[in-house]
């Protein structure tokens, strides 16, 4: 029973992938070549679909991300590198296209925020470890014996 | 004062979680700022949507503010925010040209006979190829552009009667106070 089941959920698996890569081949470009087709799938799979904005332009089938699709391609086509596309794009819709935020001023705190945070913890546990080795020392000098009884409160 | 750390992580973080639902319940998290915002707008030719022979550009728009409502007959949010503008339109103090976007012109057509026309004229954007010059992505989206040319204000969404008092008109009463 249950693997009947499961054939059945495999098949839902395979037919919606067969539809997914149906979807793609229903907005075929005239690429020039393989390396073509290639540059173009790496570029669009950075920009971002701006209507559904959790998807790239690769994946999107929204109208707004077919028409930037072949925006791109018509650059492409143009002579225009990827630079020069993306911030064609970038002109119009913002670095919101951009699925890598650019290092810049105001990405600084996205960039190296963790960073920040993983030194303040960094020295929290450092402090800490200091802190309860010294304890343990004063401990151990003053009262032999008694060191792993010891309990500064700090034992969180 | 130590086993008050792991309490006061705890309210802080529950602090940042109240942040985000409140941020994102009063701001649309959609809502991308446009780049364009007093920059020139892009140089367009469109047909209008009653007259395909005519066309219309950016150029003999040049001289007094207009603003341009991006909509469409297959967006439902226009179907919403259509009641306003035709409720306001005519107090804007600036004529409201309509951008049909992405739409057949029958559709267009049918849709504005049926809920009423608040626009001064209607532009045809079908392929939406200008569009994305304008950084249009959704339907409706409002720019107030200026006699010069240049873009002052955009609203991602629907015109509201908030966002018209709050926004758009402060909007159109700075370019008044510029060039009386």
């Amino acid at each position: 029973m249950t693997r009947r089941w499961l054939h059945a959920l495999l098949a839902a698996f395979a037919l919606a992938m067969a539809a997914a890569a149906a979807a793609q081949a229903i907005d075929p470009l005239p690429f020039r070549d393989h390396a073509q087709e290639v540059r173009f799938q790496h570029l669009t799979s950075q920009l971002r679909c701006m209507v559904c904005q959790n998807e790239t332009l690769a994946d999107s089938n929204a109208g707004l991300a077919r028409d930037m699709r072949h925006k791109v391609f018509q650059l492409m086509q143009q002579g225009k590198t990827d630079a020069q596309i993306k911030q064609y794009l970038v002109d119009r819709y913002s670095d919101f296209v951009l699925y890598d935020p650019p290092v810049q001023p105001d990405t600084w705190l996205l960039w190296f925020g963790p960073f920040l945070i993983l030194a303040a913890g960094g020295i929290a546990v450092a402090l800490v470890v200091r802190r309860r080795s010294r304890a343990r020392t004063d401990m151990a000098a003053t009262q032999p014996g008694t060191a792993d009884a010891d309990d500064n409160g700090d034992d969180w | 004062m130590n086993r008050l750390v792991p309490f006061l992580a705890f309210v802080l973080l529950a602090g940042l979680l109240g942040f985000g639902i409140w941020w994102n319940s009063s701001h649309d998290p959609t809502a991308v700022p446009s780049p364009l915002i007093d920059k020139p707008a892009p140089a367009f030719a469109l047909p209008e949507l009653d007259d395909p022979a005519k066309v219309v550009t950016k150029a003999s728009l040049l001289g007094k503010p207009y603003l341009l409502n991006v909509f469409a007959s297959w967006c439902y949010v226009c179907g919403e925010e259509h009641p306003v503008l035709m409720a306001e339109a005519g107090q804007f103090g600036v004529p409201l040209i309509g951008y049909n976007y992405k739409d057949a012109p029958a559709d267009a057509k049918a849709w504005l006979s049926r809920h009423g026309n608040p626009y001064a004229m209607v532009l045809a954007d079908r392929s939406g190829q200008t569009a994305m010059n304008f950084g249009v992505y959704g339907a409706p989206e409002t720019y107030l552009i200026d006699a010069r040319g240049i873009i002052r204000y955009k609203r991602i969404g629907p015109l509201t009667p908030t966002v018209i008092r709050t926004q758009l008109e402060p909007a159109i009463a700075a370019l008044k106070k510029e060039a009386p």
